[in-house]
């Protein structure tokens, strides 16, 4: 583990925490901090954490009732005034059923709108594939102006979010129901396009955003008893990419796993191998849902079903070491 | 700025028309009957009801129109060249490669559009957010001016700014709808039937209130009458004929996504500035 990012120590005891507490903390605090800081949801405020804000500042908080076409679109009207607008619902619906909204009124018009998606990726568990978000990094990375972040815990959520009322763009939140382990403290940096090299190895580079970068970790465990050291890269900022912490680390390591509780096709993984096949072309393996749906189980299961932990993980590092590397 | 006779608010709405017709002709492509029907509402608009400065487009008191029903922004680009926002002669730039004035409007491109629209049903949930801003801000004296189609209110988006309209009673946003009975595939009321649209705003719990929307005298005294309803957001239906002032154009649906040729250019603008031997000569 890299001692200057103060990273949890995962051996000892690791405390768990949904995502959107952090969230829900974060919001709270940009409110106290910014006055133009607002905020709006679609029926889902206690569950995407966004009561604390709603508690401490009423005047500020617009209930918009279960209708997401509109919750973004009074966020890119609120915004024209000069407000910081925080919007909430689960992923499926925001930013799955506005995204020509989000495409028209917020980034061609370029308003700084914060779409934040909860319950996103296959751990929302037992509400089935209707519920589980997979498409939306896809769907927000290839909008012009769009930011996409997607934290590891809950404290980084809370920091990206303070991050996010400071930053002039459009941004997208990408958040998880269950909780995960806080594997940051405090201390660890945060920056809106930096991703952070968790773990340091010279064999393979793991390349993980959201919550799978905590299975990574698990991962690097398993291939040092393998005698294979892993770099793991944590990227809370999908989009923009940082390129150069990903290059450095490749050019060492020449062979790539990317790991997302999302679609392959479009993620992370897609914007990866992006990069990598113009630059540096090494030996890759994507692991993430491969172009279909989830289905209902708890989110353990379902983690293990579609082969997102890190014993896959460690499969899939074997696999890209054993077929040699293209450079 | 000094109030303008109505007689001379009918010219420039007129000269807005002829130039609706020379921008759509040069453009070879656009849409005529909307802004045609839309002359004489954005006339008002802009050269008797709106609070604006057309030299200073971020004046922080300034009244603001969005325009949800994009795809007539030809009427807003002649209406804002007239009232002095850009030289008349850029109009002609219209949809063309590097121009300001792109085919449907882009706030960054041009000071003065307030947003970017195209897409329908979005402008009210737009205008309900600025309002609620507004209110969060204790500001007082800004109306929000929506302009929206009629066959646009086929959109869901519609509704649920409606409904959040209706629920925070957002009294100064005026929604105009311009009620001109034709989208592109024929007859609102073969499309996809909106009446009785009075009805359905009134159970959204707006205040409603009906207009003929090419009589500039009535929609200005129309739009007072909006100002001083204090306790709803308002919506008014604004019955316009599409294609207005050009005879083989009106209400007929054909022309809602169609510009001109050369010919019927001519033909069009030989009628608008004669208004049929009514009102004054020709002149080029």
């Amino acid at each position: 583990m890299s001692n200057d990012l103060y990273l949890t120590d995962l051996e000892g005891e690791v405390k768990e925490e949904p995502n959107r507490n952090g969230f829900g903390r974060g919001l709270l605090e940009a409110g106290k901090k910014y006055k133009n800081v607002v905020a709006a949801c679609a029926d889902l405020t206690d569950s995407t954490k966004m009561n604390l804000f709603r508690d401490e500042f009423p005047e500020r908080f617009i209930e918009i009732g279960v209708a997401e076409q509109n919750l973004v679109t009074v966020g890119a009207g609120m915004a024209a005034m000069g407000k910081i607008p925080f919007v909430s619902s689960y992923a499926a619906f925001s930013p799955g059923r506005n995204w020509e909204q989000i495409r028209t009124t917020i980034c061609l018009n370029d308003r700084p709108v914060k779409i934040v998606g909860s319950h996103a990726g296959v751990s929302v568990g037992p509400d089935g594939a209707t519920h589980q978000m997979l498409e939306d990094i896809a769907l927000m990375r290839v909008m012009p102006n769009m930011v996409v972040i997607a934290p590891c815990d809950s404290v980084e959520a809370q920091k990206a979010t303070m991050a996010m009322a400071a930053d002039p763009r459009p941004n997208y939140l990408r958040l998880a129901r269950e909780a995960v382990p806080i594997i940051t403290t405090d201390k660890t940096p945060f920056e809106i396009g930096k991703a952070y090299v968790f773990a340091q190895g010279s064999d393979i580079t793991l390349i993980a955003t959201g919550t799978m970068t905590y299975q990574a970790l698990m991962a690097v465990d398993l291939l040092f008893k393998d005698g294979i050291e892993a770099e793991v890269i944590h990227v809370p900022t999908i989009k923009p990419l940082d390129a150069e912490t990903i290059l450095k680390s490749v050019r060492k390591t020449k062979a790539v796993v990317t790991i997302e509780e999302a679609q392959k096709v479009g993620g992370l993984g897609g914007a990866v191998a992006e990069l990598l096949s113009e630059n540096f072309p090494v030996k890759i393996k994507r692991i993430g849902m491969e172009d279909r749906f989830g289905e209902s189980g708890t989110a353990n299961e379902l983690i293990k079903h579609f082969g997102l932990d890190a014993k896959h993980i460690h499969l899939a590092a074997h696999s890209v070491l054993s077929s040699g590397s293209a450079s | 700025m000094p109030k303008l006779s109505i007689e001379r608010l009918q010219t420039i709405s007129n000269d807005i028309r002829e130039d609706i017709i020379r921008m759509l002709e040069h453009a070879g492509s656009g849409h005529s009957a909307g802004p045609l029907g839309l002359a004489d509402i954005f006339t008002a608009l802009y050269f008797d009801v709106m609070k604006h400065d057309p030299k200073n487009t971020e004046w922080d008191e300034r009244d603001i129109l969005l325009l949800s029903n994009g795809h007539c922004v030809p009427v807003r680009y002649a209406t804002m060249a007239h009232a002095g926002y850009f030289d008349k002669k850029e109009l002609l730039t219209l949809r063309q490669l590097g121009s300001r004035l792109q085919g449907h409007p882009e706030r960054l491109r041009l000071p003065g559009m307030e947003s970017t629209s195209g897409p329908l049903g979005s402008g009210l949930s737009q205008a309900c957010g600025m309002a609620l801003a507004m209110r969060m801000d204790n500001i007082k004296n800004r109306t929000i001016y929506v302009v929206m189609g009629d066959g646009e209110q086929d959109e869901g988006n519609v509704w649920e700014a409606a409904m959040l309209g209706g629920k925070y009673k957002l009294s100064n946003i005026i929604a105009i709808t311009d009620r001109n009975n034709i989208q592109i595939d024929g007859q609102t009321e073969y499309v996809m039937p909106l009446e009785d649209l009075k009805e359905k705003w009134e159970a959204f719990g707006w205040h409603t209130l009906e207009v003929d929307g090419n009589n500039i005298e009535a929609v200005i005294d129309v739009l007072s009458m909006a100002k001083a309803i204090s306790e709803k957001s308002v919506m008014i239906i604004a019955h316009t004929i599409p294609g207005k002032g050009v005879d083989f154009m009106e209400s007929d649906f054909h022309w809602h996504g169609m510009p001109p040729d050369h010919e019927q250019a001519k033909k069009a603008l030989h009628e608008l500035r004669t208004l049929g031997g009514k009102i004054r000569s020709e002149h080029e």
